[in-house]
């Protein structure tokens, strides 16, 4: 299943899915998702087309569980997620969420000319996750997947 | 405090939590204002974001209030959260929590509730704001109860993004133009005086945070950002607090107005 703002990515290249398992107690499948951002409202989506997915496949026992803690990273986007992503001209995020300090100097390569020599133009984009930057070679305006 | 406004015991987790929401929604509602009007588009859609980060935060504290809510009404029948005592049908939801609470009941800081004047008055609340949340949720990460860390986590990275945009903006107009550093002095007179109530431990506090250490950090964190932005603190003559005991400014219930308009004409209404 793909996200629905990003559709080259599905929700376990994004690290949205954490854990599907049958749950013997509660004689039933157990999914567990994590929300990107907190408002993200992408999340309810999500939600239900899981839901659908799974009643189009004749599964009825199950519940779907929202967990935040350990909270999102994109440390856990796939290396093959970020490829995609690139691919699709968002630019994927760079380095480890946890370095506050690259925050403040991240070169972000353009996604379609590959050129790093570009500029950020507004720290929030289209979405809650993406930040907006501008390739000052081939000129592209771009999103950027956020550390985060 | 004795003459809270609030029907229930000042200790349960709950009015802390509920306190720990308003503040997300109020800041969110009055933030989503500049939804289309902002100076240009990607500020615009920055406060867009940032808004709806915070009712995000909002949403995990309400469900949680609720959960809590529905607990313990289960085992001692329901009581009365709805204003006036009145009779409440089903179980209390987010939504009767944000949507049908009266302004006495509401928990959250004056700041939030202030009118966002212009775009330097609105970008220095944010900054006084985003800096005390992050010490708040800094300390909520270790807390012992699981949900509230959980959303703490959740919360504390997105509020780090708000302070670094926020403070950006507040050293961009303080060490700007003449016309930019004096619309700055002139937001900083305003608003100065309802900076006094952050960081102060409600009564209902659960344990969870040192509010001294908070002070003091915030305070650091402001003044050299101030000062780097040449802005002087203002000398304060007093203090203006109550948000966090249901006493607001006038501005409060116009908000409220507006928001909850829907819900209370066309009850239990859904889009």
């Amino acid at each position: 299943m793909v996200d629905p703002e990003i559709p080259v990515l599905t929700i376990e290249d994004l690290g949205i899915l954490r854990s599907v398992a049958w749950s013997d107690d509660a004689q039933q499948w157990i999914i567990s998702i994590t929300p990107t951002y907190s408002g993200c409202p992408a999340t309810d989506l999500i939600s239900t087309q899981i839901r659908l997915a799974l009643l189009e496949h004749g599964i009825r026992n199950f519940s779907i569980r929202q967990v935040l803690s350990p909270a999102w990273t994109t440390d856990w986007m796939t290396e093959a997620g970020k490829e995609k992503l690139r691919q699709y001209g968002i630019a994927p995020p760079v380095g480890k969420a946890i370095d506050e300090a690259l925050l403040e100097n991240t070169i972000v390569p353009c996604p379609r000319c590959g050129s790093t020599h570009t500029k950020l133009v507004s720290a929030f984009s289209s979405t809650a996750c993406k930040a907006f930057y501008e390739c000052q070679d081939c000129l592209e305006p771009f999103d950027h997947f956020k550390c985060h | 405090m004795n003459d809270m406004p609030i029907n229930q015991s000042t200790s349960q987790p709950i009015n802390y939590i509920l306190h720990l929401a308003d503040d997300a929604l109020i800041m969110s509602q009055r933030l989503s204002e500049w939804t289309g009007h902002g100076p240009v588009l990607e500020q615009d859609i920055a406060l867009t974001n940032i808004a709806l980060d915070y009712l995000g935060q909002a949403r995990n504290f309400y469900q949680y209030a609720a959960q809590k809510q529905n607990e313990a009404e289960s085992a001692t029948g329901p009581q009365a959260l709805l204003p006036g005592g009145e009779e409440r049908s089903g179980e209390v939801t987010e939504d009767s929590l944000a949507m049908l609470r009266l302004e006495h009941e509401f928990k959250n800081h004056l700041l939030v509730e202030l009118p966002n004047g212009d775009w330097g008055q609105t970008v220095l609340k944010v900054f006084f704001f985003s800096a005390y949340q992050k010490l708040l949720m800094q300390q909520l990460v270790h807390c012992t109860d699981e949900q509230v860390k959980g959303i703490a986590e959740k919360s504390l990275k997105e509020v780090s993004y708000h302070l670094r945009w926020s403070r950006e903006w507040v050293l961009r107009l303080g060490d700007g133009t003449a016309e930019s550093h004096e619309r700055m002095r002139l937001a900083l007179e305003a608003v100065w005086m309802y900076t006094g109530e952050l960081c102060v431990q409600p009564d209902y506090h659960q344990g969870w945070v040192d509010y001294t250490a908070m002070k003091t950090d915030w305070m650091e964190h402001v003044q050299h950002t101030l000062a780097e932005a040449t802005l002087d603190a203002p000398v304060a003559a007093g203090f203006q607090s109550g948000g966090l005991y249901g006493r607001h400014t006038e501005h409060l219930g116009y908000l409220l107005a507006e928001m909850q308009y829907l819900q209370r004409v066309y009850p239990n209404s859904e889009w």
